[in-house]
């Protein structure tokens, strides 16, 4: 797949960066070029007509995603603003957990922003994601402000789940997390879509899990019964190249991961280009709700951080390979350049945006910082609903009872 | 389980009814008042014309049938109950407890999955988190070690770990324990290790009325409950009331009952082991050792205060569980007791019948001795008493 796609690539006239992997096997990354973003074709008023680049996409067993698509001045801008304070988020969090306001696991999406917000732009309020534990951006999109996500990661009791949960476990509306088990929210996501189509709600779920995951067994026993049952169900691979420290090719005997469904259809998309990916997750959403069952998307994307605050990422990658990534294909950089030639935002307008949002995101960590932790007697509360409790729960010692 | 109510005047229960012969294995005890028709032609026998007092009669059920009753009442009180599991639909149920569900309410809401027990009971969870109930069916708990990271990470702690905020109203049950030949990776007892996890609720219904009832008020607690079941009672028949026929007949999660009143010894039993303790004080009552028999009914929560208040009139406590020795409910109820005002009550060592630890053998001399027996309770209330045979 890689070296196809290197090949169509050089039609570009640019050299694809060929990286060697540890220990010694040559291997072609993915990667996008500079400019490479989609390009304007015409413009009318507020709309844009883009055309995506022929690798943007690729299609297992289902039509292709087309390359011409429409996007308006608002959506540009919002999608902007959105892969902003995911950035801003998790530079905050990076801060935090440095100065050890944050402890525990930590697992950033830096890089990853247009993966969360492309799909929100592409969905309805009443559509369902599900995720592992690289959770934040979506728990942004998905409506948790960014001081109940921080004060969740410092433990206050103003955190989405008072502070019990922590950063792997941050919900929120149609959100079901946030889970620690790798592969677990998988077949979640699709029963979450099992209760959407009992219902007969016009809505469909988004259930992501990483190239790590992508090799657990009940990601195939969700697959087999999603595709018996027709669940509107998007089973949406985030391939960031790395399961922790092991590369994809190391951990799959095959990486063409939107091929994994066999008899679900499957789209591979740029997971660098948040257009690419609403254009993406429309046409996911589409196919699932017209009765068609589940499919399989795989979004092609890269984390600049290590799996998490534990791990510098560099052990298994090169440094040169982080700052190609950055220098060539950010979501952001590739987004603010497309603002620019379509004359949506001058520089000006974009670094005062910028500025507001950052000054959002500082305001939250305040917040959060100034937060109490939750009272001691919360260690007992919420386990199990309000009246169903049992009579006494008990602590550490015979004589640390708590009564209901 | 229909309902018929007769009144007719009867002796209390002659030895040697077909009923009496059921009592006498252990498996069925008649309340002080209750006599129950098990063919027509045993009513005749019950009747010997001397008897003074007058018994309704009422009828008896299946533990099966109280299961099967329980699902399809709950399914039509609330469309939101749905069942899901291998051969549930189609099959009837592998043990015929989901019989005639499919034909009622449609494949909508009886499902028949695959066999991927990790991967269905990660979308009943997930159905759940999005506010269906479902009931998940396990064909036997032996086969839920392969979900078990999705009861108790998914399930179980969710509305801890979203501070409240989601919760998960779901029902995993199946049989759990002992069988008959199955061999040792079918015969495994769960009520320790899903006991031990906070979040759950878990029950272990004995007879009809268990069955019913608690798995009524596991479909409709808003916790995820886990309802061990015991493949050899699916066919027993015990009397039941009229209270127990009625749909809105439910049981308290966390409330154990006393089924049999003693003063000289507590035995607390939980799932089939109740019916051989009770057959044990039976035993006993002859040669005037009144043993109170307590039916857990519940796991978790324990009743702890029923056990520690019958302790403290009896003074001595036995449990009886099918499930492994180590780290089992018997240890726990022991502890618990130890830490208790019980404690300064005991004239004797809380002492545990259990399975033996090993694992199931498959050969039928073996397996008899795998588990407790009658004699096993028998002998071990009388080492708690230091009484000679």
């Amino acid at each position: 797949m890689l070296t196809s796609l290197a090949r169509s690539a050089l039609t570009r006239a640019q050299p694809i960066i060929s990286i060697a992997a540890r220990p010694s096997s040559t291997r072609t990354l993915w990667s996008s070029l500079r400019r490479s973003f989609a390009t304007e074709v015409d413009q009318s008023g507020d709309t844009f007509h883009i055309r995506f680049r022929d690798n943007d996409f690729a299609s297992h067993k289902c039509e292709p995603i087309p390359l011409e698509a429409t996007t308006t001045k608002k959506e540009l801008v919002d999608l902007f603003r959105t892969m902003v304070a995911i950035r801003y988020l998790e530079s905050a969090c990076d801060q935090a957990y440095k100065s050890k306001l944050i402890r525990g696991f930590c697992h950033l999406s830096t890089g990853q922003e247009a993966v969360a917000a492309g799909m929100e732009a592409a969905i309805t309020k009443e559509d369902a994601i599900i995720t592992a534990y690289r959770c934040h951006g979506f728990a942004l999109t998905r409506g948790q402000s960014a001081t109940a996500i921080i004060a969740e990661l410092m433990g206050k009791e103003t955190g989405s789940s008072k502070g019990k949960g922590g950063s792997m476990h941050i919900f929120g509306p149609e959100f079901y997390g946030g889970n620690g088990i790798v592969g677990a929210q998988v077949p979640l996501g699709a029963g979450v879509a099992l209760a959407q189509k009992y219902m007969g709600l016009n809505a469909m779920t988004f259930s992501l899990y990483g190239d790590g995951a992508a090799n657990q067994g009940q990601v195939f026993e969700a697959y087999n019964m999603a595709k018996l049952w027709d669940l509107p169900v998007a089973f949406v691979c985030e391939n960031n190249l790395y399961g922790m420290g092991t590369s994809a090719a190391r951990a799959a005997a095959s990486t063409q991961y939107y091929t994994r469904g066999d008899y679900i259809p499957g789209i591979r998309v740029n997971g660098r280009d948040a257009l690419a990916v609403k254009a993406g997750c429309t046409y996911a959403r589409d196919w699932t709700l017209s009765g068609k069952g589940p499919i399989v998307m795989e979004m092609v994307t890269y984390r600049y951080g290590g799996h998490s605050m534990s791990d510098p990422g560099t052990t298994y990658r090169t440094r040169e390979e982080i700052q190609n990534m950055r220098s060539n294909s950010d979501p952001i950089t590739g987004h603010k350049q497309r603002l620019e030639e379509f004359g949506v935002l001058s520089a000006e307008e974009m670094k005062a945006i910028e500025k507001e949002i950052r000054a959002e995101i500082d305001q939250a960590v305040k917040d959060a910082k100034a937060a109490r932790e939750p009272d001691v007697k919360e260690l007992y509360t919420e386990i199990y609903c309000k009246g169903t409790e049992p009579v006494r729960a008990r602590g550490c010692a015979p004589d640390e009872v708590h009564t209901y | 389980m229909s309902s018929l109510r007769l009144l007719a005047r009867a002796t209390p229960v002659n030895r040697s009814t077909p009923f009496a012969s059921i009592a006498r294995r252990g498996l069925a005890t008649p309340a002080k008042h209750q006599v129950s028709i098990v063919t027509g032609a045993t009513l005749s026998n019950l009747l010997d014309g001397d008897g003074e007092e007058i018994y309704e009669i009422v009828d008896r059920g299946k533990v099966r049938d109280a299961l099967n009753q329980a699902m399809e009442e709950e399914m039509r009180r609330d469309e939101k109950v749905f069942l899901l599991g291998e051969e549930v639909a189609q099959y009837n149920g592998a043990y015929k407890v989901s019989r005639g569900l499919l034909d009622k309410f449609g494949a909508k809401r009886v499902i028949d999955t695959p066999i991927t027990e990790m991967g269905f009971t990660g979308i009943a969870v997930g159905a759940a988190l999005k506010g269906l109930k479902p009931i998940c069916e396990f064909m036997t708990f032996n086969f839920a070690m392969q979900a078990i990271d999705q009861i108790v990470n998914s399930a179980a702690k969710t509305k801890y770990m979203s501070g409240g905020t989601v919760e998960c109203p779901i029902v995993f049950r199946g049989p759990n324990g002992a069988a008959a030949g199955v061999g040792a990776q079918h015969s495994q007892c769960y009520a320790a290790w899903y006991g031990s996890v906070p979040g759950l609720k878990v029950v272990s219904p004995w007879n009809a009325e268990d069955a019913k009832g608690l798995l009524k008020a596991a479909i409709r607690d808003p916790n995820p409950v886990v309802v061990l079941e015991n493949e050899l009672m699916y066919g027993v028949e015990f009397p039941v009331s009229e209270e127990v026929l009625k749909d809105d007949f439910v049981i308290e999660i966390g409330k154990a009952k006393v089924e049999k009143e003693g003063k000289d010894i507590t035995i607390v039993a939980h799932s089939k082991a109740v019916g051989e303790s009770i057959a044990a004080a039976e035993q006993l009552e002859k040669e005037g050792i009144k043993v109170e028999v307590i039916n857990l009914r519940s796991i978790r929560p324990l009743d702890i205060d029923t056990i520690v208040k019958s302790v403290k009139k009896t003074n001595h406590l036995v449990t009886v569980e099918g499930g492994w020795p180590q780290f089992g409910v018997g240890s726990e109820i022991a502890a618990q007791v130890l830490e208790s005002e019980a404690f300064d009550h005991l004239d004797a060592p809380v002492l545990r019948v259990t399975g033996a630890d090993i694992p199931t053998p498959y050969a039928k001399n073996l397996e008899e001795f795998a588990f407790p027996r009658v004699e096993t309770i028998v002998k071990t209330v009388r080492k708690s008493l230091e009484r000679k045979q």
